[in-house]
């Protein structure tokens, strides 16, 4: 008898199982806004404004408000597409434990679906009213965040939020091409910017929720290798981050307020990775130094592109 | 008489139709913040050429 005759004899011989019923569901709207993961969004969405407003040219405010609008839905949806595939590993960890779907007021199908159809439409509506590029540049930037990032990167290698972060940096370059219709140095640069900021602000982050992620199995630096090789790794991306902070100013892309600050906060940063980094600290200090480093990393971001803004607005009234 | 009562199916509770109502709405104000949005841009971008469709 073959196995599959085993497995026909066994469905006839139990009783057929009722059929799962569907539980009404209890997601709030608030549940839904949060699968759009807000506090990422708002870095996305001013990343990509900053993108948009320094670009060349002119661009009517309502197209310019619709690209934004675009590229915050289709981040959220990236979220909510991530939300669904890591609610397993989610309900591990009590820093997400209460997401949406671990918690049970959002059913992991509705979160698929949710999330699809944002990013669809997303793309969609980008590439029939503003530009087939900035389109093709957030399908993309979806695809990295929800397949490459989270389904195989983020179970699978210590490197997974170094390659991960590039998925991150491309809001810039897609506000960019969304006023030009094209690509330049300058999107680029703010491409690498955050590209290299990512591993020392998430790594900061992974140094004091290490047991958290061993706990779910997630393989971040500091599980797989050890706290040491983490400060070493946290320093090394730190001190190519802060002078790649300085290039739009280098490169004559930004003016003087951004120069200075850039290089202001690049020290502050440096100086933060070093205190990160000190051999021979006791744990205590290390784990103060690295919250410190993964507060002010956000701050370093921040600053950099609203010194890009004034900058601009600078420029703009002829300084 | 052998006649069975149909069953009472899913009732929600008051909280639960509390909360579809207000995923209705919301889905509704987003419903009609896209098109009103198609509806700007078609006037941005066609401007006054949006009733030039000669026969």
């Amino acid at each position: 008898m073959s196995l599959v005759d085993e497995r026909q004899d066994l469905a006839v011989a139990l009783p057929a199982a009722p059929a799962p019923r569907a539980e009404p569901s209890m997601a709030g709207v608030g549940d839904y806004i949060a699968l759009l993961k807000p506090r990422v969004m708002s870095l996305v969405v001013f990343t990509a404004f900053v993108g948009l407003v320094i670009a060349p040219g002119p661009m009517h405010p309502v197209l310019a408000f619709t690209a934004l609008l675009c590229i915050a839905v289709g981040a959220g949806a990236a979220g909510a597409l991530n939300m669904w595939y890591d609610a397993d590993i989610d309900a591990l960890m009590p820093r997400t434990a209460n997401r949406p779907i671990p918690a049970g007021r959002i059913a992991p199908g509705e979160a698929l679906a949710f999330g699809l159809t944002l990013a669809v439409g997303s793309v969609v509506v980008l590439g029939l009213l503003v530009n087939i590029l900035s389109a093709a540049l957030l399908a993309f930037t979806i695809f990295f965040y929800a397949v490459v990032y989270t389904m195989w990167l983020k179970r699978s290698t210590s490197q997974n939020i170094v390659i991960g972060g590039a998925a991150g940096a491309f809001p810039p370059m897609i506000g960019w091409a969304a006023k030009t219709g094209g690509l330049d140095l300058d999107p680029v640069l703010l491409f690498l910017i955050i590209f290299f900021w990512t591993p020392p602000h998430f790594w900061a982050l992974a140094l004091f929720r290490a047991q958290e992620y061993a706990r779910a199995g997630v393989p971040m630096l500091p599980v797989t290798a050890g706290e040491a090789v983490t400060r070493k790794q946290i320093l090394i991306y730190t001190v190519l981050l802060a002078p790649l902070g300085v290039t739009p100013w280098l490169f004559g892309n930004a003016g003087v307020l951004y120069g200075v600050v850039s290089i202001a906060a690049g020290l502050f940063m440096l100086a933060l990775a070093v205190r990160v980094w000190r051999p021979g600290a006791a744990k205590a200090a290390l784990h103060a130094a690295g919250r410190r480093l993964f507060g002010f990393s956000i701050l370093y971001l921040f600053v950099l592109f609203a010194a890009l803004l004034a900058d601009q607005g600078l420029r703009s009234i002829g300084w | 008489m052998n006649e069975q009562l149909p069953e009472p199916g899913i009732v929600l509770t008051e909280e639960q139709k509390r909360r579809r109502r207000a995923r209705s709405i919301a889905t509704a104000l987003v419903l009609a913040a896209l098109a009103l949005l198609f509806y700007v841009v078609t006037i941005v971008k066609l401007g006054p050429g949006v009733l030039n469709r000669p026969l």
